[in-house]
């Protein structure tokens, strides 16, 4: 058997963290906890992995922060310039689509990005996207990526009592929850997920985006 | 208008020293509907009269958005201003990515003058018909630049372009060292009367003109149709007997030495030139 030679450097890093957003019938809540580290070490406890790529449009995004941050430079751009040719913002589904197909465009050298977008669709309701690093997305009603997103999904999987997209004809996944029970859910999975991640903890960042526009509640998470 | 043997490409010189398809470029801006700019310290207004082609057509947008902080407005051939628009704007957005600050004015005028230099000497381009009134905001205050065919560019406290556009200037030479300090209600007056000025007794309302602001803590915006039909009815703008009826009203509430020089400043410009 021949020995493979390995690199001793890698182009990645894994910054950590958890992201979760849930869709309701007229809000979205996006959640991301603030901390930031590097192999066992916390780099910052104050970090914000969420962005906001258009009136209606927040993303979340775990894995390596400085991706994070050329992904979302890069869609800020490309936003401004669809602002420019059509004289409006673009629609949370327009832009799941563009987060796609940007993320597919490096597909022989990943954003290393696992995105969770949260927004409100042209009808007003809550509509939330789950993508993998290279594109791969689909339309949920709720969803966790990151360090803890094994420790979340779960939890939601009962909470939430998605129907399965296997039954046809498709049924809305969206919750029938209230907006402040959904916030209170999503601050329920990050205090559970501190527990056990280790990546997770310090704050949770919480939007809520709703017809009366956008709200950001923070919470306290345990430091250790 | 002038035929002679050197004009034929624009990277043969004339006896004189002239490239005259590139004076012939400059004449383009002057047959395009006017189009004017002033500004203050802080605030930069761009206005434009609504050209269209006949009464089943929609007006052609002379005026675009380039960023938060920086404005146009083109006369001449619209489709060379658009596309010099849609550079403008790629070029903010470039910047914007790389620095994670707004492209100061002065930089992306230069660019815009050199863009259009190279047009002007090349045997297999001709040179852009269309002059644009670039207002914006640099950590200095308000700017306003005029881009020309030629490759020049100028800075300008208010300046107009296009056709009847020199009826404008008499009235923006007149007014244009109030415009420093002048409020950003007042800047908008301003380039509503001036406007007016290149419409010769034509009635000026909100479906005849443009009008844009920019300015610190207001990024650059196109006013709507009723935002300026309210503003040009508050300032009584619409016919010629507009400044007697604010001189005469004023001067019914005053009545003091105040109201009687705005009203001898009033009179003075009722007798302004209409016709050039």
């Amino acid at each position: 058997m021949t020995t493979k030679e390995h690199a001793n450097w890698s182009p990645y890093d894994n910054n950590g963290g958890t992201c979760v957003a849930i869709a309701g019938a007229d809000y979205c809540v996006i959640a991301a906890d603030t901390r930031m580290s590097t192999g066992y070490s916390i780099l910052t406890r104050d970090y914000s992995k969420i962005s906001k790529l258009a009136d209606k449009s927040f993303m979340a995004s775990s894995g390596f922060q400085a991706d994070v941050k050329a992904l979302q430079k890069v869609l800020s751009s490309r936003h401004l310039i669809y602002q420019h040719q059509h004289n409006k913002q673009m629609s949370c589904p327009a832009m799941a689509q563009l987060l796609s197909n940007t993320l597919y465009y490096k597909r022989f050298f990943p954003y290393y990005a696992f995105n969770v977008l949260g927004g409100l669709d042209s009808e007003g309701k809550g509509c939330v996207f789950t993508y993998d690093a290279v594109g791969s997305y689909e339309r949920v009603g709720y969803s966790a990526q990151g360090s803890g997103a094994t420790l979340i999904t779960p939890f939601l999987d009962n909470q939430l009592k998605s129907p399965s997209p296997l039954l046809l004809p498709a049924k809305d996944a969206v919750t029938p929850l209230s907006e402040a029970e959904a916030v209170d859910l999503v601050k329920t999975c990050f205090v559970s997920a501190t527990e056990r991640d280790i990546y997770t903890g310090d704050s949770v960042e919480i939007i809520i985006l709703n017809a009366n526009g956008v709200r950001r509640e923070s919470e306290q998470l345990r430091k250790d | 208008m002038f035929r002679n043997q050197y004009d034929t490409d624009v990277t043969t010189w004339s006896p004189a020293g002239r490239l005259f398809q590139v004076e012939y470029a400059m004449e383009a801006v002057k047959q395009g509907s006017a189009a004017i700019g002033l500004r203050s310290k802080t605030h930069a207004v761009l206005a434009c009269v609504n050209k269209a082609n006949s009464e089943l057509s929609s007006h052609q947008r002379k005026i675009f958005k380039v960023d938060d902080h920086i404005g146009v407005a083109i006369a001449g051939l619209t489709a060379d201003g658009r596309v010099l628009s849609r550079y403008m704007r790629s070029e903010c957005i470039n910047y914007g990515y790389t620095y994670e600050s707004p492209l100061p004015i002065g930089r992306l005028v230069v660019q815009l003058a050199d863009k259009a230099q190279v047009c002007t000497q090349r045997s297999w381009k001709r040179p852009y018909g269309v002059g644009l009134l670039v207002a914006g905001l640099d950590e200095s205050g308000a700017h306003l630049y005029y881009n020309c065919p030629s490759g020049n560019y100028f800075e300008y406290q208010a300046f107009a372009i296009g056709s009847r556009s020199q009826a404008a200037k008499t009235y923006l030479e007149r007014k244009f060292e109030n415009f420093p300090d002048s409020s950003r209600d007042d800047l908008i007056k301003d380039a509503l009367f001036a406007i007016r000025e290149t419409l010769q007794g034509e009635k000026l309302t909100s479906s005849v003109c443009t009008v844009s602001v920019v300015g610190v803590g207001e990024a650059f915006n196109i006013l709507g149709q009723k935002t300026v039909q309210a503003l040009i009815n508050e300032f009584e703008i619409s016919g010629e007997e507009a400044p007697a009826t604010v001189s005469a009203a004023e001067e019914a509430a005053g009545g003091d030495a105040a109201a009687a020089d705005q009203g001898g400043a009033a009179a003075e410009e009722e007798a302004a030139p209409m016709d050039i």
